[in-house]
């Protein structure tokens, strides 16, 4: 078959049980489109898809899952992309708020992503530890964190399928070439899942508040090839430069000035070399584990190479 | 992903190719275009990172501090200038003392002497004590990268190796042997060191 007929099926198949077209009805619409109007396939199969949409009254939304790409964890970079996924519950929270039904952890073996169900879409419950596919699901983002969300669209199906779920983790080595504003010792917004950080004592969403002190470190590792952009928490700040949250208090209390934290962390840890593990949140790296490149460098295979220039 | 401006990432250049670099270039007509340095072995540099020993500090100044240090690496001499708009690295170079390894981020500058020539320096965003073992990965890092730009010289379709070879010539053969002089250099040095199980 070629590429067009796979397609005109695949739009058949979607709207099988809404519209009465035939699979020939649906290719020669997508022909006319590609072979008369050179509309690439995607761009005809989209517009054949909206034409069926409107003939059949639907949103897009309410076709089923079929047509959808399956993905992996990892695969998931762009919001609002409808996709399938078989993932396992890793947990399950408790929803903070009534129109939640379910929200915890999915994984495989790329990694791990936050789902959320909401109550209105009367699913049946996840069960943690149990491995799902689920069809329809769409992804979010927020501040650089992707989730799914399951609607009333989504299906279910508990599947028997065994893997170990991945960690998401990335490792990053370079050397730390800067500290960004907003390292050191900062304070956060106290409000209840508000973590803002501050500036000059007011969030942006709660405006002036009685700011909690946390560590933490914006940093830049180079490694004359790639920058990369990595995030220090508090513990990771400590694990970096040796300055723990009381220590830095302390030398905020005695400077009248919080910025000499941030000051004394550039001076102990910039133009070092680091090779930092972590997982990836949009644009940064998390550090999980963070250590010192200080063992000799071997200068023989650069040398080897040198020479055969 | 997003449309913030991607940070340029900072070049390994040893000394003496870096003090060869006297042609400045921007990309665009901004004003406030990143202003680059084109590398003799073909590789554009609006950044660099340094390591290497400070050897001297100057306050060259006549109303207002000016600092100049001095970072020497295997191949040639630095040369870092930092005032009141860098008030860190400044105060960096004043608090120093040398000899001392330092790691130095910054930005490639160029200025016209009295007569004519072009000295080329570095403007610095922070210089920072390092211990022996990250100065002597950096020059191991830096010869690595060197020979990568000099790999890609005779590519076609290298802009910047095209541009540098406008402005600087074709011969590159005095990079690649600054590249083994200093590597050799290291060579022997850890060479001196017994092995772990003697």
């Amino acid at each position: 078959m070629s590429d067009l007929s796979d397609t005109a099926a695949e739009i058949h198949d979607e709207f099988s049980e809404h519209v009465d077209a035939t699979v020939d009805d649906v290719e020669a619409r997508l022909e006319k489109l590609v072979t008369e109007y050179k509309v690439p396939l995607a761009e005809a199969r989209r517009s054949v898809e909206n034409h069926y949409l409107d003939e059949a009254g639907l949103d897009r939304d309410e076709l089923g899952g079929r047509g959808n790409d399956t993905v992996q964890v990892e695969d998931v970079d762009e919001p609002e992309q409808w996709v399938d996924l078989t993932a396992k519950v890793v947990e399950l929270w408790e929803p903070r708020s009534d129109s939640v039904g379910q929200v915890g952890l999915l994984g495989d073996p790329t990694g791990t992503i936050k789902f959320t169900k909401w109550a209105k879409s009367d699913l049946a419950n996840l069960e943690e530890g149990k491995t799902y596919r689920l069809g329809n699901v769409v992804t979010d983002e927020y501040q650089g964190r992707y989730s799914v969300k399951l609607n009333k669209t989504t299906s279910i199906e508990e599947v028997d399928e065994e893997f170990d779920v991945g960690d998401n983790e990335d490792e990053v080595e370079g050397a730390l070439v800067d500290i960004q504003s907003g390292s050191g010792l900062i304070k956060r917004c106290p409000e209840e899942d508000c973590t803002r950080v501050l500036q000059n004592g007011r969030c942006s969403e709660h405006g002036e508040v009685e700011g909690e002190f946390d560590l933490r470190i914006k940093g830049v590792l180079d490694d004359g090839r790639d920058v990369h952009e990595v995030i220090f928490d508090e513990d990771a700040t400590e694990a970096l430069t040796g300055i723990g949250l009381e220590e830095a208090k302390q030398m905020a209390k005695d400077a009248l000035d919080t910025t000499v934290v941030a000051d004394e962390m550039r001076e102990t840890v910039l133009g070092s070399y680091y090779r930092v593990t972590g997982p990836t949140f949009g644009r940064y790296v998390l550090a999980n584990d963070t250590e010192k490149l200080d063992d000799a460098p071997d200068p023989e295979a650069v040398l080897i190479k040198a020479r055969s220039i | 992903m997003s449309n913030a401006p991607t940070r340029e990432v900072a070049r390994r250049v040893f000394a003496d190719e870096f003090n060869d670099a006297e042609f400045t270039f921007k990309e665009s007509d901004d004003e406030r275009a990143p202003l680059y340095a084109l590398l003799p072995t073909g590789e554009r540099a609006n950044r660099v990172f340094v390591v290497g020993t400070l050897t001297e500090t100057e306050d060259i100044g006549e109303d207002s501090e000016y600092w100049r240090g001095r970072v020497v690496d295997p191949t040639d001499t630095f040369f870092v200038y930092a005032g009141q708009y860098q008030p860190e690295a400044a105060s960096a170079l004043r608090d120093a003392e040398t000899p001392t390894y330092v790691a130095v981020v910054g930005k490639p500058r160029t200025f016209e002497t009295d007569d004519g020539s072009v000295n080329v320096s570095l403007r610095p965003e922070s210089i920072t004590t390092v211990d022996e073992a990250t100065r002597d990965r950096w020059v191991v890092e830096t010869a690595e990268r060197t020979l990568e730009r000099l790999d890609a010289f005779d590519d076609e379709g290298n802009e910047y190796a095209e541009r540098a070879k406008a402005e600087y010539g074709e011969d590159v053969s005095a990079y690649r042997r600054a590249v083994l002089d200093a590597l050799e250099d290291f060579d022997t040095e850890s060479d001196e060191v017994p092995p772990a199980d003697a």
